[in-house]
């Protein structure tokens, strides 16, 4: 008869062991290990690189978007609630500190008592509608909480003009669609926050305390008990684990998060308004998490990181041009496999480019701008104003032969289609789009984020799942 | 440590009879394998006992007291542990995190002193790693060193089955029902399976509700063995009594026409 639970795997482990090799290798490992540490290397330098007080705003918003993202986290992430309300807990934590630390009642109490409480109210409140949480999943619970949420919005919207019994004429709680202006700013400890940047460390501070925090909780019971439950509800339950409790304990705490950035949110905004909790933040949160990797910490922050920051970068041209080149290359070095066939596809570019600009200039000399005297220009065609057609043309050309990339499978068909293809997008780019950065922004916003949803279709940062193996 | 009653115990899907009126006890410390066809309602009756669906009718006791009605974490923080036919290991988390999740009735500390990280809470997870590396050192080295940090998804069929009994263990429950515990095991691991449940009494002390279609399982582990078709027991004894009983036999291999071979 075997020996017991002999396993010849185990034994062989440390000689089987594949380990990452290499100075990439060792800079991913130390990177992993140390990603806190960067990030508030990083955040602490930022806004003294850049300067003016429109970048620490961009700043102020995407650690803004990271509180949101992790708090989100933990709701969809680990628990597997689809919360469609989330927005709403960053509005009653923005309105909560408008109440009590403005003229709107007259009342201003200290900050730290202020956001004390309405962390406490709302996650009180998240306590009682986090209830349906037990018995709905899914998209049953995503479309009850969406109605939170629109609750949320009507009742800001209106609670303007309230009738109350002793009272004479109407009440305004909200502000209606004014909002509330004039809420205090923050004052903690006798130091009162004046400038932006007094905020964006504020948020630094508690975004690092989120993480932290977060990342203890996942190590808890409470924590694997979370993951549990979205993993297999039923298995969870019969492990001894209160599922109910913990999924509404997980939509709480997600709901008191979202509470804390908001009254920090009124604080920097100096007033609030029930048109900044609306279904587009809603929108901007999840696109967030989920380009991070549902499930990951690092994963939200970064996520956060780059929705909130990346429109930023392409207001200007430059900033626009670098993230268009970046992402084609990046796009070629995931299309071109194995690698080394870039040592054909990119001479490849380059040739069509000469090529295609001799043919041009030699056929239809007046269609070419000759003017443009740009390092890209000497290769790729500038086309005259007058030559819209065909520039619109080619743009439609360029998107079938992306699709083709897509769709081709065999190696010499797709490289080719890719060296076409690349030329085509900066010819396109050179010519249009780099001239209306407004349409530009979005598109390429949208064609990055498909490229990196279809690249890491479980996030950036996240783990793929696997489901039923 | 446990003792399981059941008493008239009904359920009914829609019009469909699928456990009529069964009477059943497992004493404490006793290893009682459930057997019959497919569909013959063994494992309804452990989703009746763990409170997947509650009886029509008929009263289950553990340990004297009534279970029936109870939400299932209460079921299994009183003691009843089990395992699934068709696996349902939380496939995205690690080995060691299957296990203390299943731990999570025996922690003390909230989730405040957790977000903080205070000593406590350190302690207690590492007393739960801990005591989920012992559960798992019961199949020996199958689960324990790098295999604690692997996901359970690159877990081997039989490595599944294991982790599920692990994990079940590691509830703290007295009472495990192990449903098909050899399914899909080869000959090898067939055997020692049946040598680890016999050692689960034996050694730690477990009393055993089996469903088993393996016959030398069946063979090797039952302090008795009872016999369910259609919902209604047919057979209960020692093993060699029920697999000489014509009833079992018939619901088994059906009558009148000769087999042909």
């Amino acid at each position: 008869m075997p020996e017991i639970g002999t396993d010849r795997w185990v034994a062989e482990f440390e000689s089987r062991r594949v380990r990452r090799e290499g100075p990439w290798g060792r800079l991913v490992d130390w990177t992993s290990r140390h990603w806190l540490g960067l990030f508030v290397v990083a955040a602490v330098v930022y806004p003294f690189v850049i300067g003016g007080d429109f970048g620490i705003r961009v700043g102020v918003n995407a650690l803004l978007l990271a509180m949101l993202a992790i708090g989100l986290n933990v709701v969809v992430g680990y628990t597997g609630l689809l919360d469609l309300g989330y927005v709403a807990y960053y509005g009653l934590g923005a309105y909560g500190y408008a109440f009590l630390a403005s003229e709107q009642f007259g009342i201003h109490l200290p900050t730290l008592l202020v956001v004390g409480v309405v962390a406490l109210a709302v996650f009180g409140i998240g306590l009682v509608l986090g209830q349906p949480a037990r018995r709905l999943v899914g998209d049953y619970l995503a479309i009850l909480t969406l109605f939170f949420l629109q609750v949320f919005v009507e009742l800001a919207l209106n609670l303007d003009r309230l009738d109350l019994p002793f009272v004479d004429g109407p009440v305004s709680i909200t502000g209606g669609p004014n909002g509330i202006a004039g809420v205090d700013p923050m004052e903690i400890f006798g130091f009162r926050f004046g400038q932006v940047r007094d905020y964006y460390f504020l948020l630094l501070v508690l975004v690092v305390l989120l993480i932290v925090g977060v990342t203890n909780l996942a190590r808890s019971r409470t924590g694997i008990g979370w993951r549990a439950i979205r993993e297999d509800t039923l298995a969870a339950e019969h492990m001894t684990i209160p599922s109910g409790r913990l999924k509404v304990l997980a939509y709480a705490f997600g709901a008191a998060v979202a509470a804390v950035s908001g009254t920090v949110f009124a604080a920097v905004q100096l007033g609030v308004f029930p048109q900044n909790f609306t279904v587009a933040l809603l929108i901007v949160v999840y696109a967030a998490l989920v380009l991070g990797g549902e499930g990951s910490v690092p994963g939200a922050l970064v996520g956060a990181l780059i929705i909130a920051m990346v429109p930023e970068l392409l207001r200007t041209p430059a900033g626009a041009r670098l993230l268009f080149y970046g992402g084609l290359a990046v796009a070629a070095l995931t299309l071109v496999k194995p690698r080394r066939r870039l040592l054909v596809v990119v001479p490849g570019i380059v040739a069509t480019g000469l090529a295609v600009r001799s043919l041009v200039t030699a056929l239809w000399p007046d269609l070419v701008d000759v003017e443009a005297a740009g390092m890209v220009d000497r290769w790729v065609v500038r086309f005259v104003p007058s030559a819209d057609v065909v520039v619109s043309v080619l743009f439609i050309v360029t998107i079938a032969v992306v699709l083709g990339i897509v769709a081709v499978r065999r190696r010499g068909a797709k490289d080719a289609l890719v060296v076409v293809g690349v030329y085509l997008l900066v010819l396109v780019w050179e010519n249009r789009l780099v001239e209306e950065p407004s349409i530009t922004r979005q598109l390429l916003f949208g064609a990055l984020l498909v490229v990196l949803m279809v690249a890491r279709p479980h996030g950036l940062l996240g783990r793929p799942r696997v489901e039923v193996v | 440590m446990a003792t399981l009653e059941l008493s008239g115990l009904t359920k009914r899907f829609g019009g469909l009879l699928v456990v009529d009126s069964l009477d059943l006890t497992v004493a404490e410390g006793e290893i009682v394998s459930l057997i019959g066809p497919n569909g013959a309602g063994k494992t309804t009756v452990f989703n009746l006992i763990s409170g997947v669906f509650a009886p029509d009718e008929g009263d289950i006791l553990l340990d004297g007291s009534s279970i029936v009605g109870l939400p299932r974490h209460e079921i299994a923080r009183r003691g009843v542990a089990r395992t699934f036919q068709t696996l349902r290991v939380f496939l995205n988390m690690t080995v060691a995190e299957n296990v203390i999740a299943a731990e999570y009735a025996s922690g003390k500390v909230g989730a405040v002193r957790s977000f903080f990280g205070t000593p406590a809470a350190r302690a207690e997870a590492a007393r739960m790693r801990a005591v989920a590396e012992e559960r798992l050192r019961f199949f020996g080295e199958r689960l324990i060193g790098y295999r604690l940090d692997q996901p359970a998804y690159s877990l081997s069929y039989a490595n599944r089955r294991r982790l599920e009994i692990a994990r079940a263990m590691a509830t703290g429950a007295g009472l495990l029902l192990l449903d098909e515990p050899a399914a899909g095991m080869n000959p090898a691991e067939t055997q020692e399976i049946t040598r680890l449940i016999g050692e689960l009494r034996d050694d730690a002390g477990y009393t055993i509700l089996v469903i088993e279609h393996d016959m030398h399982v069946v063979e090797g582990i039952s302090d008795r063995v009872v016999a369910l078709d259609h919902g209604v027991k047919i057979a209960e004894g020692s093993f060699e009594d029920v697999a000489a009983d014509p009833a079992v036999i018939e619901a088994y291999l059906g009558t009148g026409g000769a087999a042909t071979k």
